[in-house]
């Protein structure tokens, strides 16, 4: 089976700033996998490159099989994608969202109904189908975004940081529902978190990304092992980037990302 | 890894022709947008507002000056499509501030990596900008109504204002949308687009005749799209107005503003989610 995911050196510079350098790394299909890394570590930018928003500045990628440059359309068609910030539309009930989706990925006409009431099941958003999502808690917003990524049931889903922002019931909620989703429907997902215990929770293997370099990968057990007997995965990123999760990385970019993520966390509520 | 064999994965469903999509497509985008006005109509409330107080106020003062020349028409005749055009600018103009909103939250990015080409949400985009004028001609229509503006009714002409009306506001929605690209951010964009709507505002004949304006102005005019929409509503709106250029030269001059508006928002577009 081809991997999911393939990237070959791919690089993006933004001007001076090289935010993501030379990024080798397979995704098999049916694999968690978590890029872990500080804000501007190159975790989005990564993501971006690989969902086509960002042309690469130089290397490939493919994704389910199409090469990210040539046939984005294709990927576009394969996957499904849950960005930092809020991508329902708050101005429109659950449901209408569900529907903008199927019909702009022209699912069968027939199947929609029973696909989008299926979706809202599965996210438990049933009895909130028909109310603006612009009411929903943080918790809901998420859940119905990954309903409307997962429509399609795309081959690999992309989530950018799911649970920033959300409280600790409603982080617990969302990771059920991803591992659920994948139990369901064997999809690959590639996530990003700058959370620890996210990437333990839910991933069977992580790659560490410090200053647009991955400088680790491998299983959350495995890395921690390797940082020394009885350390955590926490202790692990501090070993390989000489820098801890939290407080590292003073390149550029950073005064806008901690907005964002604020702004994102404010929203979420 | 017994799911991946569970998992039936429709990975190719059939999909309509690329021409058929680019269509289903843009009303998906445009439907939605029609969707939120239904929810929430105040913005929409509010804009009607603007054109009646341009025509009650500004309206009924010039017209007791006697200080324009509008030939055989009286000066409210002559102003009412002018007003509907400029209250259709004014809010399409700002349009690109609710595609910068999306892009904040991240539903533009949504948008983006669907599988729908950037024309389509595009065009959709435009499409939904026309049609919400609609409510403010109709506003427009009903006012004039009352204080006597001599309109013509007939299912024609009205549907000929329509047209026009959508096309134009579609136009400069996308030049909005255009701009929002460029700045991409909210305070630079309401500068710009405070900039803008007065000098297309003033350079066309939606309140005094561009016979009465300086050369270097004239010639502005005619390079205006404004001009052209007011025009053509101009004639078909009142009864007994005559238009400065032929309709089908009006109607040309605003279907290719928009086309080739749309050309270069659809390029533009994912600056937006870089």
């Amino acid at each position: 089976m081809p991997p999911a995911i393939a990237t070959r050196e791919l690089t993006r510079r933004f001007d001076v700033l090289t935010a993501v350098n030379a990024l080798t790394l397979d995704v098999q299909a049916g694999e968690v996998f978590g890029l872990l890394g500080p804000n501007g570590a190159g975790k989005t930018t990564t993501i971006k490159m690989l969902i086509t928003l960002l042309p690469p500045t130089s290397g490939d990628a493919t994704v389910a099989g199409h090469d990210i440059r040539h046939d984005p359309r294709l990927v576009r068609r394969s996957i499904g994608y849950v960005p930092q910030l809020l991508s329902s539309d708050g101005a429109l009930t659950a449901r209408e969202n569900l529907m903008t989706s199927a019909r702009l990925y022209h699912l069968p006409a027939a199947d929609r109904r029973a696909r989008i009431d299926e979706a809202l099941e599965f996210m438990a958003l049933e009895s909130s189908a028909d109310r603006l999502v612009r009411t929903f808690s943080g918790g809901m917003v998420r859940r119905l975004e990954i309903a409307q990524a997962m429509l399609h049931r795309p081959e690999v889903l992309f989530l950018d940081e799911p649970t920033v922002g959300l409280d600790p019931t409603a982080r617990r909620a969302v990771w059920d529902h991803i591992r659920g989703l994948r139990e369901a429907e064997g999809t690959t997902i590639l996530l990003t978190t700058h959370y620890m215990d996210e990437a333990a929770e839910l991933c069977g293997r992580v790659g560490f990304m410090h200053l647009g370099k991955l400088v680790a990968l491998g299983t959350p057990e495995e890395l921690a092992a390797q940082a020394g007997k009885g350390k955590s995965l926490d202790d692990a990123f501090t070993h390989f980037t000489g820098s801890g999760l939290s407080e590292s990385g003073e390149q550029g970019g950073q005064y806008r990302d901690v907005a964002r993520t604020r702004r994102t966390a404010r929203r979420l509520g | 890894m017994t799911s991946l064999e569970r998992a039936e994965r429709p990975a190719v469903w059939a999909e309509p022709p690329a021409a058929i999509r680019f269509v289903q497509d843009s009303w998906t985008i445009a439907e939605g947008e029609l969707r939120k006005l239904r929810h929430d109509p105040t913005e929409l409330i509010t804009r009607a507002v603007q054109p009646l107080l341009w025509l009650l106020v500004f309206g009924q003062v010039i017209a007791n000056t006697r200080a324009i020349p509008t030939g055989s028409l009286s000066y409210i005749d002559f102003l009412a499509p002018g007003i509907l055009a400029q209250s259709a600018l004014f809010s399409a103009i700002f349009f690109g501030i609710a595609i910068i909103w999306e892009r904040d939250l991240g539903v533009l990015h949504k948008y983006l990596v669907s599988p729908a080409s950037r024309g389509a949400l595009v065009t959709g985009k435009a499409l939904a900008g026309g049609l919400r004028s609609l409510v403010q001609a109709a506003m427009v229509y009903a006012l004039a109504l009352v204080i006597g503006v001599h309109l013509r009714l007939d299912p024609l002409s009205v549907i000929g204002v329509a047209l026009v009306v959508v096309i134009g506001s579609a136009a400069f929605a996308t030049f909005s949308l255009v701009i929002a690209c460029l700045v991409r951010t909210r305070e630079r964009f309401m500068g710009i687009g405070q900039i803008l709507t007065m000098p297309l505002f003033f350079a066309s004949s939606a309140i005094y005749p561009i016979s009465i304006m300086p050369d270097w102005l004239q010639v502005v005019a005619h390079l205006n799209p404004l001009t052209y929409q007011v025009d053509a509503l101009r004639g078909l709106m009142v009864q007994g107005a005559t238009e400065s250029f032929p309709l089908a030269l009006d109607f040309a001059v605003l279907s290719v503003t928009t086309v080739v508006l749309i050309a270069i928002a659809a390029r533009l577009y994912p600056r937006l989610a870089q």
